[in-house]
Formats: structure tokens, C-alpha cells, sequence
């Protein structure tokens, strides 16, 4: 059934029941590709493949609840004015998939092209915001320059006076960024994927990668048994590296614990996304009313969705000062994801040693905001065995080659 | 009493101080002891809120922390305003001032309430299946409207002028709750002599028992055992209590958040007092003694104003004097809702009818109503409620043999008092990681395998009975204070009577006439969640419970489900044909009530968000007018203008003079890290990319350290001040990181060698003095240094004395001047600066900041890392080849440099660019691109990484990383602007003065 005000209205008056928004079938004994994570990347490519590949004999296999790993506990930030041309190629795919996403799935996704401001505190910032903003505009993606008044008319709440401890020097503002409601991409890519025939297995924990003897990967063992595949593509976030272990591929990847926050919801008060490298905040208003709010990661790897009262209090330090209004406010749920970080901070998408073993990781914590172009190139490297033109860079032997794309070195902070 | 609704006995009113406060404008009565919601249903106010989705009136439903409707702005005025506040925990003080929230024209007449007759519209997820096109609509059209009928109250609109604390604590045990089980563990735990620390939200000790009465405890009533219970703790000095505290969060190795509300409850709050004070207590056990919530029951029309929770309506009655009605309906699942039946009926109020949803309940509750004559219903039902503002009937049926339900009768109310039974409150218990265990039999989640060093305890884990509750505490106070060490004391168990305890339930909808639809049955109250919602979300395919939670929103509103996931739990498994404990809860996040974001900030605001790290000769140069900027956590000395100087001309004039004579400057900053032992030099070899071995004692060297990756991460120069013993200078930013990095391997790659590694940092005072005449201003206070050019030539050191105080000279150069840097002790550095500056000023010589200090420098191709660098670039790329130590065996970083990627030839290298119009000082950041008006999307070949404009050259200068840039010497390039073309500039090497370093030996 397809989602509109008209079939909403219908159904109010005729109190029907809506159908399911995906099937939850058992799985077959083999599928053309099976995608290891049901997270928003996994979900999208099992989409894209059926949708733009004619490739509908997959399954996406989910070890919980889809959509229940970092797409469900991120802050939603979408922006694509990232340094190197290789990154811009790439998240700019995905800003521009996200324009269309809602029309595309059917499923409201509520991308909200609020602008993404990003401060500079220091004139060390100052410089690296420039070279961005050169970058940027070289590369025809929208940044800007913004004085500190001009910062604070587009966000009236950020204080730029010179009373607080890194004053406001600036800011670079990518207008077309923003925000989407992270569930509803998990959701919506799942309903639209199931649609063309994808099967979604959740509480399908994968256990096992199995190799024929010539050592291309013929399936996986789960918790509900064996299932054959001719490819399967890891999308697994921070636990990438223990499925990768089961096909003995070691990954770059250290797994930490990222929090996040909101408040209680008010009405609005935060036009935009305000992000500071320097004093470690990111901020925005959900459309609920709730401020969302990013902190950093742990010191120490972990796979505990948790992490320590220091790290959120640290943020909230940052978002007391530059935002003065909201002290008052109150923190109502704060929560942790485990993001998997690179060397160069940058992701893997593509092949693998292994044949037939496919990865898409390493989104650090900034994954959120890729998702439809992650899923893009991703469906694509599965269908022909080969990565798509934009996907190409990010290899997992650039750490061999030294070829790397590194955003982290450059912004000195996470994305 | 000036109302019909205030009864004149309250455990904790005091009747002779009468409150005046204002709600939504209008002036009431109260009394100190009472919250809000007491004070407005003691004048028979129950209209206190609107719901978020539907606008629906709401009254009170709870008396503490659960409350999910009333939610109440509280402003003080200037900045101090608090949105969302619950008005069962907003203490009265007089003059307060209340807001109600989320309506619009005025709290009885909302018209947002036109949302509710649209219900059928609004179901679970509708905003996902809607707002879609055209494209941009859902930005432009769609979503602000919603933003604005979002949100609930306001934020405050000023910045909060008040100060919040911070305490850190360590105890043997902490007990959460102050309730019969909490003092019981905290008595019997004291008396040990442990550290104890009992906190609980709530202003007065004593949680449930508050609102007791009739109940003896050893022959006392309990009130009198309560008093003379936290008599006793309070003379235990080493016992802390801390009330209106609030733990929101259980953390690794029994770290505990807690909050503590110093003066929201204060008509005046003494100045400079602090608003909350968060502490952060570490605890060798942890008693979890946090009680249960009481369950609504799920009926249409459940969330009328005046239905509340029969345990809120006897403890409004009870604790604040309130009585919630005068003809009120009790609809229960449980025996303690007969209890609040015969409190209000005692109290004056008529009780129309028990109506118990249980076949044949018996209890001593039971038996007390029957003797008092009060009508009980079995297996009856309320299956709708009726009224606008406030309940005035309510519809009962009858639940037949067969489970089927008809309608009965119509009963007249004023108030209607529901229990579904009591649910543990297991959040602390569950943030530990303990495992929950559930009771079929009773249908709750109760603690099972701890996680952590921690026990639950009384109606927390599920005792509800205050005798069991209470020898519970003892017991566990004392377990407790045992494994903390301590040698504790039996107490003799206590005799409880007259207590009539929760002893059975119901979760979910309960039955309904066969036919009839939930209707408005609600399951979440402020986020309107009804039944209808969460089995429509199950039906479309969101079977975990964490997807029905995400998708209905049942349980993310600002109660956190407080009084529905049990509820949401039991329909969604219904729905879904499956059990509760298959089908699970949600994870339980911290925090356990909101917690304001100030009193976890803290003191941490202004110049104490992060340390301020001044040098010695901060003050001399505040003191002579120069501008900082921050560099990490430093305050370093931009500039120093003359009067009416800008920027750009106090630059100029800097570096004129000290190319012209000579210049000061503080490079306290840089980092110093002191190496040594036997190994030192071999340790220096394998962290940074040259050759340490050879060099001579009282000579140095420049030295670059490389990441793992083979890319620059440091550099600075390095002195060997005897055979085991080196002066290492990192940058200013750099200093924690290399310690770090060097710690790292020494202890875990290079724990073979013998070596130490000392942050000297701010050990030194550094001052550097360059120039044509710097060794003039030296001179006349360096008594046992020969400074001349052949005994001491660039890049050496020497140790001896200047103004009579102990330093390592270090002859070196950032400015291609001659040049020394002067490191005397600390506590010296400003004695020793001004001496040096009286001197300096007879030979016309400035001081100068960073500023000019990094035009000088790159007037001489000299790098700063992180500028010119950028975490990607090898010492090839930067020209600087010789710096690596080709014989060296290793280095870190080494096997990196050899990688494919890092020997291409279009790697970028470090140049120099003349701009073709010599007033043009490119942005540090410009890209470097092959034409004027590069197509969009095209490759650029590099970027500017700094550019100035250089009085010494009379031009400006710029250096870039460029690919290849080395052979494209003489190329014309072009340098992005972002307010018009790109400009032309010529590639060129990037000294752009001094080629031959003739000055820097002189």
C-alpha cells in the first residue's frame, strides 16, 4: 500500500489495518547476496541492490532488531563539506540521495536541510574551516563563510561574545546539511526493500563465515543454521571486525563507545546543527522538540554500549557555554553506540583477500549521514564484483599502499 | 482551612505557614510541606496539564516522580526558568509562580485539543506515511508546523545566572531510597561504623511510609518510628544524609550519579549558594532500596482529570492534607488501592464502589472496606469515563464466567482512583547491568543477577510488605557494611501491624465489552500512546518491543515510561501472541529522572571550561599591551601593538625590527621533555627520524617524529646536555601527545631500554632573543657562557648562569636571525625577561608575538607542524629528506615511508608561491588550481598552508603543499578566493630570505 494523506485519511475513516511494513520470513537455504547487519548502510544496499541491480534474492541477516545499532542512536547529522575530493565525491552522493529519499522510499525520512554550522574557536580553525570552505566550493559542494555575528543571526542562541574561554572566531556553514529521523531510514529502506522481495532476518545472529576449500566464501552459519550465499557483504559497524575475524580477514578497526544525548523536549529554540570541533559539541533540535546532542568517544576501545558520566559531562560543558540559554534544561536519556574507526578515519567499502567477502565499515562517528550513498556504492561493488567509481578510493588496501584519505589528520577531530 | 479539599492532619504540612503562589495567573493557598499539585488539588483543582499529541486536559496521576501529565513551568524571572518541571515535585514556597505548558489560548480551552478529534488521523507513525511531496514541502511547509506544535514547555529565553556544585565522594556503602528498607540498611549499616551515604529525592526521609498511618512498627506508629529512625542516623557522624537527591545513574565499578537540589525549593536562595550540587560517589556496595511505581490500568477514558493512582490519591491525603475528591470510585487490581478506599472514606470522602477487576480478592484490605461498609465490585470493570475538565461517571461492567464483559451501570464521581498494582523500580538495578528476573506469578521484572557490588532491597526487588521490607534493609545494611570491612551487630527483627500490602496486578488493557474498541485507552499518558497505537504498530510489523517503543513513542516522553512500559509491555505481547519475558523490556538508560545539563557541567564554565596555562611573562606582557590568542590550553602573546597599531601594522613594525636589531619573545610555550638514562640516545633514535648517537654533548639538532603512518606528527630541537642526558622541544600544541606517544613505546614496544621521560614543560621559562643584535642584549648578563660565534656556534647549548640564575642557553634560530633561547627556571622567567628587555630597549630592539614570529619563520621556509603539515605529509614531501636517517636500522614510522602511495611522484611538496599581484595575501586554505576558473568538481593541486604580508620582502609571500610542486618551479598556478576569480601566483623554492643562513651564523 502506498503511504500518502489520502490513504492515511482512508484509513481513518474506515479504521482499516495497515499492512506490514516488511515481512519477517525464514530464511532460504541460499540467497544471491547476504548482507551481515540490518542497520540503515545494510538495509539501503539490500534495497539499492534489488532496485537498481534487479538483484532480489538477498538477505539481510540481524543479529537484534534492525535499525537498532548506530542508525538508531546517532544524532542524525547530514553535511557533506568534507576536505579531500575523494570524501566529498562520497558524501555528496549521499546528500544527494537524500534530497529525494522520502519520495524515493515512500517513507516520510523528514531530511531537514537546516544548515550545518560548524565553529572555529581558534585561528588554527579559522585556517583549517577556510581550507574547507576552498575545498568545498572547488569541488561544487555549498560552505560558507560566517563572521560571528553572522553566525549568531543564523542561530540566535550561540553565544559569541568574548566571555567564554574559546570565543567564537567564525563559523563555515553548509546550508543544503541538516538532519533526517534516523529510525524512519532503517524503516524505510526496510519496507522498500522487503517490497521488491529482500528478506529481513532479525534475531539472526551470524556466527561463522563458511569458505569453501579454494577459499571463497559460500555462506554464513547463524543462529538459525547454515545460509548458502554467493557474496556476502559485512555492514556491521563497530562488531566488523568480529565477523571479519570468522573469515580470518584482520581489519584496521578499533572499536569505541560514542554517547549521545537529548533534553526534554521544548518548543523550538535551535534553527540548525551547530557542531565545535575544538570544545567537542554538536548540537541540534529534534522535530519532537528534544536537543540532540553528540559527545565524543571513550579514551579505550570497548563493545560496551556505554560509556563514562565524564564524556557527556564534558560535552555538556561545551554546550552550557556556547549555548548559556539551555543550562536549565535537563538531560532526559543518554545512551552509547560502538562506532568502528579507521587509521585515516575514513571507510572501507569494497572487496576484500577473501573471495566473495564484501565490507562496508570504518564510518567512524559520522556514518549516519552516508547512508543512502553508503548503501549506493555498496549495492553496486556487490552486483558487479568491482566498486563504483566513488567508492573506488576507499579500499581496505590503501593501508598497505599508504593511499589514505585522511579527514581525521586534517579536521583534527571526529566528523 | 480555606478549602473543602484540605484536611487539617499531614505528615508533612505545616499548618502554621500558609503559602501564597500563583498558577497559570491566578493566586492559591497552600502551606510549607506542600508541592503543586498538592496545594491546587487542595482547592480542588485537578486541570493541571495538556498532553503532547492531542492536547487532551490532564490532571494529576501520580505524587512523585512518575508523574507523566502535569508538567509545569516554574520561573524566578531573569533567566531563571525551568520548563517541563513535574508538579508533584515542585516544592511550595511563597510567591512562586507556575505555568501550565503546552496549550494555547489558556489551559481550559486548548486549541490544540482539535488534534484529539482528529485522533483517527494521528495514529502510531502517521508522520511517517505523509508530508512527502512536493520535494521541499516537508523543510519548508510541513516541518515547522509540526516543530511548533512539538515541544512542550519553553526554554528559558535568558542565559542562567546561577552556579551549580560538584563533589566527588568514596563510601563503604551507598543506599539509594530513603524509605523503611533504605533507613533500615542505612541504620544497621551505620551502626557498624561504615561510611554510609543515604540519598533519596525526596525532601522528607521516609519514601511510602509518609503517607501510612494506622501502622505500628515494635509498637510505635510509624511515624514516630520514622522520626526516631533518622534521629538516630543523624547522630551517626559518619553516616551523610543527602535528601532531595536524586541517583540518575549506575556506572562501572559502582560509580554512582547523583543530584542533589540545594535551592529550588527556597522562596529566597542565599546568594552565591549553589542551584544543585551533582556528586559522584564511589561506593564499595550499593543498596538499591528505590521502591515501586504504581500501575495506571488501561481503560478508555483512563486519563480524565481526576483519575489518578489510588496510591497518589492516599498519599496526597495522608502526606499534604489533600483530598483528591469527595465522591470518589476506586478501580483496582490490587489489595493496596483498599487501603486509599478506606483512608478517603475515613477522611469524609464517599467511596461509590471498589470495583475490582479480580474474581475473589482476600486480604485484610478486603475484609477492612467490607467492615466499614464500602460497596466492592468484583470482577467488575471500568470500561469508560465521562466529563470534560474533570471526571463526573464513569461506565462499570461486569466481567462474566466466560471473560466476557457487560455493561452494568453508570456511577457518578469526582475521582477515580485506579491501581493495577505496584511495578519495581529496577532502573538503577538495570543501568548495572544486573539481569531482571520475572515473576510470572506476579506478573514483574525483579532484580535477578547482580552485575556489580549491589543488592536490591523492599518493594524495589519486589518485598512489599513493610515487615519483610524492613528486615530486608536490616539485613543487607549489615551484609553490606560486612563485606566493606566492618564487623556489624544483629537488630532484632521488627513487628509490623496493620500493614496492608500490594500482593498481585494486572498489566496491560484490561477487558472490554466484546466489540467495543480500546478507544481512548491510554498507555503512555503525556506522549498519548493508546492501546490502539502500540497494537497497530505490531500489526504493521514492529514486533520488538524496542521498535514499538520507537515507533508509538510509548516510554520516550520526559517520564520515561515510568507508569507505561509495563502496561505497553503486556499489550504489545498480547498483540504479538508471544509472553512478557519473551518479548522483553527496553533497556533502562540513565538517567532516572531528567537531569539539568548545569549541575553536570558543573563549575566548569568561563576560564575554568579548561585550564588557562599562562606563562611566567604573561603578566609583563599583559602589562605591555599585547593581544593573545589560544593555542591549546595557553594564552600566547599575539601581538603587542603600539598605539593605534592594527594587527597588520604591528607585524610589520615587529619583524622590521627584528630583522633591523633584534626582538624578545616568550617561547615558554614549547614543550620540553627531558630524556634520560643510559638509552636515551638509542631511544632518540628509534622516535624520531634522524641520527641521535653522534651527537655531541652541548650540540643540537632538529628533529622530526613520524606516526605510525610515516607522516610528520612533531618536531623541534633537541640538545644533548651530557652522554645520557637530552633537552627534547616539542611544539606547543604537540607536548601531551609526544609524551604520550614516547610513553607509549617506551612501555610497550622499547621496554628493553633504560630510559626516563620527564615533562619539563613548565619547568622553563624560555625566551628567545633574536636578531642582528641579540648576542649584545645576551652578553652583558651571561657570565660563564662564551657567546662568541666560534665557541658557540648555531645549534648548540650550554649550561651556566644569566642574572646570576641557572640556564641551558640553547643558540638556535626560528627567525633565520642570529638567535638564542634563553630557558631559566620558571619562578626566574620574569626577573630574568625584564632584565633582558631594559637591554634590549637601550638597542631599539621589540618584543614580538606569534605573529611575527610565524611570518619570519616562513620568510625562511621554516615549517610549523600542523600548519604546514596537516597529518598527511612525509618529510619528502616537505623537502627535508636529509632528516631521515637512512643508515638507521628503524624508526618509527619507517616501514611506512616505503609504501607504494608514499613514493609517488605527484605527492604533494612544500613550496613557495609569489603572488603576481604582490598586495594579495591568499587565504591560508586557498586551493592551488591549474586555471583561473577551474570547472566545478575539477582535482585542485594542492593548497596555500600559510601566507602573509612580509615587511622584509615588501610583498606578500605564501607557501603551499602542491603536487609535484618541486618540479613545477617557475609554473604559473592560480589560488582560490571565496569572494571572486582565482589569482595568479608563481611557484617558487619557499626560503624566500636568507638562502644561504649567512645571518643565522653570525
Amino acid at each position: 500500500m502506498k503511504f500518502s494523506a489520502y490513504a492515511l485519511l482512508k484509513n481513518a475513516l474506515t479504521g482499516s489495518v495497515w499492512p506490514e511494513q516488511w515481512s519477517s520470513p525464514e530464511p532460504r537455504a541460499s540467497y544471491d547476496v547476504v548482507i551481515v547487519g540490518a542497520g540503515g548502510h545494510g538495509l539501503a544496499t539490500a534495497y539499492y541492490l534489488a532496485s537498481e541491480h534487479g538483484i532480489r534474492n538477498v538477505a539481510v541477516l540481524e543479529k537484534g532488531w534492525l535499525g537498532g545499532g548506530n542508525t538508531g542512536r546517532n544524532t542524525t547529522i547530514i553535511r557533506s563539506n568534507y576536505l579531500w575530493e575523494e570524501s566529498q565525491k562520497l558524501y555528496e552522493h549521499a546528500v544527494k540521495l537524500w534530497e529525494g529519499l522520502s519520495q524515493e522510499l515512500n517513507y516520510n525520512v523528514m531530511y531537514s536541510p537546516r544548515g550545518v554550522m560548524m565553529l572555529a574557536h581558534t585561528l588554527h580553525d579559522v585556517q583549517s574551516a577556510k581550507r574547507h570552505i576552498h575545498a568545498n566550493r572547488l569541488g561544487g559542494i555549498d560552505n560558507e563563510w560566517l563572521t560571528p555575528e553572522q553566525a549568531q543571526a543564523f542561530c540566535p542562541i550561540l553565544n559569541v561574545g568574548p566571555n567564554i574561554r574559546y570565543p567564537v572566531l567564525g563559523a563555515a556553514l553548509q546550508r543544503r546539511g541538516g538532519t533526517a529521523r534516523h529510525d524512519a531510514v532503517a524503516w524505510g529502506y526496510a519496507r522498500a526493500a522487503s517490497k521488491r522481495g529482500v528478506h529481513i532476518i532479525q534475531n539472526c545472529e551470524v556466527t561463522g563465515i563458511r569458505r569453501a576449500p579454494s577459499g571463497e566464501v559460500i555462506g554464513v552459519e547463524t543462529g538459525k543454521g547454515f545460509i548458502g550465499a554467493k557474496r556476502v557483504g559485512v555492514v556491521a559497524a563497530g562488531h566488523t571486525s568480529v565477523l571479519m575475524g570468522m573469515a580470518d580477514v584482520r581489519m584496521p578497526l578499533e572499536s569505541y563507545p560514542l554517547q549521545a544525548l537529548v533534553s526534554e523536549p521544548v518548543k523550538p529554540v535551535m534553527p540548525c546543527v551547530v557542531m565545535s570541533n575544538t570544545v567537542h559539541a554538536y548540537m541540534s533540535q529534534s522535530d519532537k522538540g528534544e536537543l540532540v546532542i553528540g559527545a565524543g568517544t571513550d579514551a579505550y576501545t570497548s563493545y560496551s554500549q556505554t560509556g563514562g558520566l565524564h564524556i557527556s559531562a564534558h560535552t555538556l560543558d561545551a554546550i552550557c557555554e556556547l549555548f548559556p540559554v539551555v543550562r536549565r534544561m535537563k538531560m532526559l536519556r543518554n545512551w552509547g553506540g560502538i562506532v568502528d574507526v579507521t587509521p585515516d578515519r575514513s571507510p572501507i567499502i569494497g572487496k576484500t583477500p577473501v573471495e566473495g567477502l564484501f565490507v562496508n565499515c570504518g564510518w567512524g562517528t559520522g556514518g549516519f549521514k552516508a547512508t543512502p550513498g553508503s548503501g549506493h556504492v555498496f549495492a553496486h561493488t556487490l552486483a558487479t564484483g568491482e566498486p563504483y567509481a566513488i567508492n573506488a578510493p576507499f579500499t581496505l588496501d590503501r593501508f598497505l599502499t599508504g593511499r589514505l584519505i585522511d579527514e581525521a589528520a586534517a579536521a583534527a577531530v571526529a566528523h | 482551612m480555606s478549602s473543602a479539599y484540605r484536611l487539617p492532619h499531614a505528615t508533612c504540612i505545616d499548618y502554621t505557614k500558609p503559602l501564597r503562589f500563583t498558577f497559570d495567573g491566578k493566586s492559591y493557598q497552600g502551606f510549607h510541606g506542600d508541592t503543586v499539585a498538592s496545594a491546587l488539588l487542595a482547592q480542588g483543582v485537578h486541570l493541571m496539564g495538556r498532553s503532547f499529541k492531542y492536547h487532551r486536559p490532564r490532571g494529576v496521576m501520580a505524587a512523585g516522580a512518575e508523574e507523566p501529565n502535569a508538567l509545569l513551568d516554574v520561573s524566578r524571572g531573569g533567566g531563571r526558568s525551568v520548563p517541563n518541571l513535574r508538579a508533584t515535585q515542585v516544592e511550595l514556597y511563597d510567591g512562586l509562580v507556575v505555568k501550565s505548558q503546552n496549550r494555547f489560548p489558556s489551559l481550559r480551552f486548548d486549541v490544540g485539543a482539535i488534534n484529539d478529534l482528529l485522533a483517527p488521523l494521528f495514529g502510531a507513525g502517521f508522520y511517517y506515511k505523509t508530508f512527502m511531496g512536493p520535494r521541499k514541502a516537508w523543510a519548508h511547509l510541513y516541518e515547522p508546523v509540526i516543530r511548533h506544535a512539538a515541544g512542550l514547555g519553553h526554554a528559558p529565553s535568558k542565559p542562567d545566572p546561577d552556579t551549580y556544585a560538584n563533589q566527588f565522594a568514596h563510601c563503604d556503602v551507598l543506599i539509594v531510597g530513603g524509605g523503611a528498607a533504605g533507613l533500615a540498611a542505612a541504620l544497621s549499616a551505620g551502626r557498624s561504623g561504615a561510611r554510609v551515604i543515604v540519598a533519596d529525592e525526596q525532601a522528607q526521609w521516609g519514601g511510602g511510609l509518609l503517607a501510612e498511618r494506622g501502622v505500628e512498627i515494635d509498637g510505635q506508629p510509624v511515624q514516630a518510628w520514622l522520626a526516631q529512625t533518622v534521629r538516630a542516623l543523624q547522630a551517626m557522624p559518619h553516616v551523610r544524609l543527602l535528601s532531595r537527591t536524586t541517583a540518575f545513574g549506575y556506572f562501572q565499578q559502582n560509580f554512582i550519579g547523583l543530584v542533589e537540589r540545594l535551592t529550588d525549593h527556597l522562596a529566597h536562595p542565599p546568594q552565591g549558594q549553589p542551584r544543585e550540587r551533582l556528586w559522584q560517589v564511589r561506593a564499595k556496595r550499593v543498596i538499591l532500596a528505590t521502591g515501586a511505581i504504581e500501575r495506571p490500568l488501561v481503560f478508555s477514558g483512563n486519563d480524565r482529570p481526576g483519575v489518578m493512582l489510588a496510591g497518589a490519591a492516599r498519599q496526597f491525603l495522608n502526606r499534604y492534607g489533600a483530598l483528591v475528591g469527595k465522591s470518589v470510585l476506586v478501580f483496582t487490581a490490587d489489595d493496596a488501592a483498599y487501603q486509599a478506599a478506606i483512608d478517603l472514606a475515613q477522611a469524609g470522602a464517599t467511596v461509590m464502589a471498589i470495583v475490582d477487576l479480580r474474581e475473589n480478592p482476600q486480604g485484610p484490605g478486603i475484609e477492612a472496606a467490607r467492615a466499614l461498609s464500602l460497596p466492592v465490585l468484583t470482577s467488575h470493570v471500568v470500561i469508560e469515563t465521562f466529563g470534560r475538565l474533570r471526571i463526573n461517571a464513569a461506565a462499570l461492567g461486569r466481567i462474566g464466567p466466560d471473560g466476557d464483559v457487560t455493561p452494568v451501570k453508570i456511577e457518578q464521581c469526582d475521582a477515580l482512583l485506579m491501581s493495577g498494582g505496584f511495578t519495581p523500580s529496577v532502573h538503577l538495578f538495570s543501568q548495572s547491568r544486573g539481569k531482571l528476573h520475572y515473576d510470572a506469578d506476579r506478573q514483574i521484572f525483579v532484580p535477578g543477577i547482580s552485575a556489580q557490588q549491589e543488592c536490591s532491597i523492599g518493594a524495589a526487588k519486589g518485598t512489599f510488605a513493610l515487615q519483610e521490607s524492613v528486615q530486608e534493609g536490616f539485613a543487607a545494611g549489615a551484609e553490606a557494611a560486612e563485606q566493606a570491612g566492618f564487623k556489624s551487630q544483629t537488630i532484632a527483627p521488627s513487628r509490623v501491624r496493620h500493614d496492608v500490602p500490594s500482593c498481585a496486578g494486572f498489566s496491560g488493557a484490561v477487558p472490554r465489552p466484546k466489540g467495543q474498541r480500546a478507544g481512548k485507552a491510554f498507555v503512555d499518558f503525556q506522549n498519548d500512546v493508546k492501546v490502539t497505537d502500540i497494537i497497530s504498530a505490531t500489526q504493521e510489523g514492529f514486533k520488538s518491543i524496542e521498535h514499538v517503543k520507537r515507533y508509538t513513542t510509548t516510554g520516550m516522553a520526559t517520564d520515561q515510561g515510568k507508569t507505561s512500559n509495563m502496561n505497553a509491555l503486556a499489550v504489545a505481547a498480547d498483540a504479538l501472541g508471544r509472553t512478557i519475558p519473551d518479548v522483553g523490556l527496553t533497556t533502562f538508560r540513565m538517567p532516572y529522572t531528567p537531569v539539568t545539563f548545569g549541575s553536570i557541567a558543573g563549575l566548569a564554565r568561563g576560564d575554568l571550561f579548561d585550564p588557562v596555562r599562562k606563562t611566567p611573562i604573561h603578566g609583563w606582557a599583559q602589562h605591555h599591551g599585547a593581544l593573545f590568542e589560544d593555542v591549546g590550553l595557553w594564552k600566547r602573546a599575539h601581538y603587542f601593538p603600539q598605539k593605534g597599531e592594527s594587527l597588520h601594522q604591528a607585524v610589520l613594525r615587529e619583524c622590521r625590527t627584528v630583522r633591523s636589531k633584534a626582538g624578545l619573545f616568550d617561547a615558554s610555550t614549547l614543550g620540553k621533555i627531558e630524556i634520560v638514562g643510559p638509552d636515551a640516545a638509542e631511544f632518540l633514535n628509534r622516535l624520531y627520524t634522524n641520527a641521535w648517537s653522534k651527537l655531541a654533548v652541548g650540540r643540537c639538532r632538529y628533529g622530526v617524529m613520524l606516526n605510525e603512518q610515516g607522516f610528520v606528527m612533531d618536531d623541534g630541537v633537541i640538545g644533548r646536555l651530557a652522554d645520557e642526558r637530552f633537552h627534547v622541544t616539542t611544539t606547543t600544541t604537540g607536548a601531551p601527545r609526544v609524551l604520550a606517544h614516547m610513553e607509549d613505546y617506551l612501555q610497550t614496544e622499547f621496554p628493553e631500554l633504560d630510559v626516563w621521560l620527564t615533562s619539563t614543560t613548565e619547568q622553563w621559562a624560555v625566551i628567545a632573543v633574536q636578531g642582528p643584535l641579540a648576542r649584545q642584549i645576551l652578553q652583558p648578563f651571561v657570565t660563564d657562557i662564551d657567546l662568541s660565534p666560534d665557541a658557540m656556534p648555531h645549534m648548540s647549548v650550554r649550561t651556566g648562569h644569566i642574572c646570576g640564575v641557572e640556564t641551558r642557553l640553547f643558540r638556535v634560530s626560528f627567525t633565520g636571525e642570529l638567535g638564542f633561547e634563553v630557558n631559566v627556571p620558571s619562578g626566574q622567567g620574569r626577573m630574568v625577561w625584564e632584565a633582558l628587555w631594559a637591554e634590549a630597549e637601550k638597542h631599539g630592539a621589540c618584543a614580538y608575538g606569534t605573529e611575527a614570529m610565524h611570518v619570519l619563520r616562513a620568510e625562511k621556509g621554516f615549517i610549523i607542524v600542523g600548519q604546514d603539515t596537516d597529518g598527511t605529509v612525509t618529510p619528502a614531501d616537505l623537502g627535508m629528506d636529509w632528516v631521515i636517517g637512512q643508515t638507521k636500522p628503524d624508526f618509527v614510522g619507517k616501514r611506512s615511508l616505503v609504501r607504494a602511495d608514499m613514493r609517488k611522484a605527484d605527492r604533494p611538496q612544500f613550496v613557495g608561491l609569489q603572488t603576481h599581484d604582490p598586495h594579495f595575501v591568499p587565504d591560508e586554505g586557498a586551493q592551488v588550481v591549474a586555471v583561473a576558473e577551474p570547472a566545478t568538481g575539477s582535482a585542485a593541486l594542492g593548497f596555500v598552508t600559510s601566507a602573509y604580508d612580509s615587511a622584509t620582502l615588501g610583498r606578500s609571500i605564501a607557501l603551499a603543499l602542491v603536487a609535484n610542486g618541486r618540479a613545477r618551479k617557475g609554473e604559473t598556478v592560480y589560488l582560490t578566493r571565496l569572494d571572486g576569480q582565482a589569482l595568479p601566483a608563481t611557484i617558487v623554492d619557499p626560503v624566500f630570505y636568507d638562502k644561504e643562513g649567512a645571518r643565522l651564523h653570525a
